[in-house]
């Protein structure tokens, strides 16, 4: 359905105006807060542009969080490479190799996916210090890659779901096998796909706070996350480099959301099951 | 078949450990004794979960879940729905603005906090708008407000989910074949009437999906009541008070009896979406 009502248009695009300034106004005052100089941060000028185009905050905030990022930096690719391959087999097997019983496994899969991590918290920090990867990033990347099988396998077994079974027959009749088929006839077809499950999981794993705060809890090797809560709850930073410091956290997303806008809305939707 | 299952095997362990043998787990803690930095496993029975509902601090995360979620949910169904339905008018420069409504999911919910705490401030921000554009009376302690403060935090979290929300509605209404609006107009439907008996009911399935996810990131919510922390309890929830007691107290059990409360909570939402559900093929 895509039609017009008996609505006054003025007032549509007037409502729609009214909300999109609610929702920019946040990033509008992070914005023009981050480049004020400390001199100009007087509450009662905080709605106005700044007078002088000062990067002070953001230096101070970048020597801040600039270890932190990198961290997220180092723990982001990785755990979204990572399960973006495994979410691509899983997906491959649930779509395409049914065998009896898949459907309810793939059923508690997703249910996993629901559920609030505290649930899963103690156990899992006791889990990686046996191992010895409490604190340590890889522990953090496998802890991601574990949670990722659930939503990564929904997009994928979507995504391949959408493509003929002729197509992998008729490779199967040439004498492919399980991994012929999906080198030589998925994979090629894939990079739609991994871009959608690439971005969700990037996504996803640069903005997660509480996994990182718990597993990885010394500040120094903690996500830019959980740096930015740390200044912010110190009370004593500044709020232009408060809000410099969530700009630069805020980054990374923000560019990959404004640069592939259609292929996160792809993921959006097709992971409606995620919580 | 045989290599495809041993292929998935892995994953299958993974899941069946991590996910399973943890929820396990946990609510075995929550049956035991301990309560110190050190690990200990002696039995004592529901002892933890009568100590967690007898604390004060529990009634006020109960109390502060069902303001948060009351909050929450409607913000994001109502405004989702009502931007859905404007956004699906044919109006000039659609992408805009939904690219803007949903530009706040792509920011994680810390940097939404921090930047809606500097906007909560009692003597600036939006206070201080609301000044500028005349109405005096309107000043607000937003999140350090003692009775209310839990809602004013779902202002935050809002804003940063109902684009999410207003997307999966806006596919819903894509949704609906003109031949069903059509007949209804035929039939003398007015505007009102075609949205009260017809795209409402069709959209059902989205507004399930919408109390599930938005019911469920009640329940969870965390990292943004981390940065928005009012006074005392005030704005308390029940993950902080489980992140505090085990990682901050060392009360491990007390921790696990409100972590598998979580779950069990979740389970109400769950289990009836995931039956639900048919998954998209495509």
């Amino acid at each position: 359905m895509r039609r017009p009502i008996r609505l006054s248009r003025p007032l549509i695009y007037l409502v729609l105006i009214g909300f999109s300034a609610f929702y920019l106004m946040p990033f509008y005052v992070m914005v023009i807060t981050s480049l004020k100089p400390y001199t100009e941060l007087n509450v009662t000028r905080m709605w106005d542009l700044p007078r002088t185009i000062d990067f002070s905050g953001f230096a101070e905030a970048w020597t801040r969080v600039s270890p932190n990022f990198r961290n997220s930096v180092e723990i982001t690719i990785p755990a979204a490479l990572l399960s973006s391959v495994l979410g691509s087999i899983n997906g491959y097997i649930f779509a395409k190799w049914r065998f009896r019983g898949s459907d309810t496994l793939f059923m508690l899969f997703l249910f996993g996916m629901f559920l609030p991590y505290q649930g899963i918290l103690i156990p899992l920090v006791r889990t990686l210090q046996t191992f010895g990867l409490y604190g340590k990033q890889i522990g953090l990347i496998l802890t991601h890659c574990i949670f990722g099988i659930p939503i990564t396998a929904l997009l994928f077994r979507g995504y391949y779901a959408g493509i003929p079974n002729e197509l992998l027959d008729a490779g199967k009749i040439d004498g492919c096998g399980f991994f012929r088929l999906y080198r030589h006839i998925l994979l090629p077809i894939s990079l739609p796909g991994f871009a959608v499950v690439l971005l969700w999981q990037f996504t996803s794993i640069w903005n997660d706070f509480l996994i990182g705060l718990v597993v990885l809890s010394n500040p120094s090797r903690a996500p830019v996350n959980v740096a930015v809560q740390n200044i912010a709850g110190s009370w004593s930073v500044e709020w232009n480099v408060q809000m410099s410091a969530a700009l630069i956290a805020a980054l990374p997303t923000v560019i990959l959301y404004l640069s592939m806008g259609r292929l996160f809305m792809r993921g959006l939707l097709a992971g409606a099951v995620k919580g | 078949m045989r290599t495809a299952f041993l292929v998935l095997l892995p994953s299958i362990v993974a899941v069946a450990i991590f996910v399973y043998g943890f929820i396990i787990w946990t609510g075995y803690i929550s049956l035991v004794d301990w309560k110190t930095a050190v690990e200990n496993y002696d039995w004592v029975g529901l002892k933890n979960w009568k100590a967690l509902f007898g604390m004060e601090r529990f009634d006020w995360n109960m109390r502060n879940l069902v303001i948060y979620a009351a909050g929450f949910m409607t913000q994001c169904i109502l405004f989702g729905f009502l931007l859905a339905v404007l956004l699906n008018q044919n109006v000039k420069g659609e992408n805009i603005f939904r690219s803007i409504i949903l530009l706040p999911f792509a920011v994680s919910a810390i940097v939404t906090g921090v930047a809606w705490r500097w906007l909560m401030q009692p003597t600036t921000g939006v206070n201080l708008l609301f000044q500028r554009l005349g109405l005096q009376g309107f000043g607000f302690a937003w999140a350090s407000d003692t009775t209310w403060g839990a809602l004013a935090i779902t202002i935050a979290s809002s804003w940063q989910f109902t684009g999410y929300i207003m997307a999966l509605y806006l596919a819903g209404l894509r949704g609906i074949s003109d031949e069903v609006v059509e007949a209804a107009r035929v039939d003398g439907a007015g505007t009102w009437a075609l949205y009260r008996h017809v795209v409402i009911p069709l959209v059902m399935p989205v507004t399930f999906s919408a109390i599930v996810l938005t019911g469920m990131g009640s329940i969870r919510v965390f990292d943004m009541v981390t940065v928005l922390k009012g006074p005392s309890f005030s704005t308390d929830m029940l993950a902080f008070h489980m992140y505090q007691s085990t990682f901050g107290l060392y009360r491990t059990s007390l921790g696990a009896a409100i972590g598998f409360l979580m779950l069990l909570l979740s389970l109400f939402l769950v289990v009836p979406y995931l039956r639900g559900t048919r998954f998209e093929e495509g």
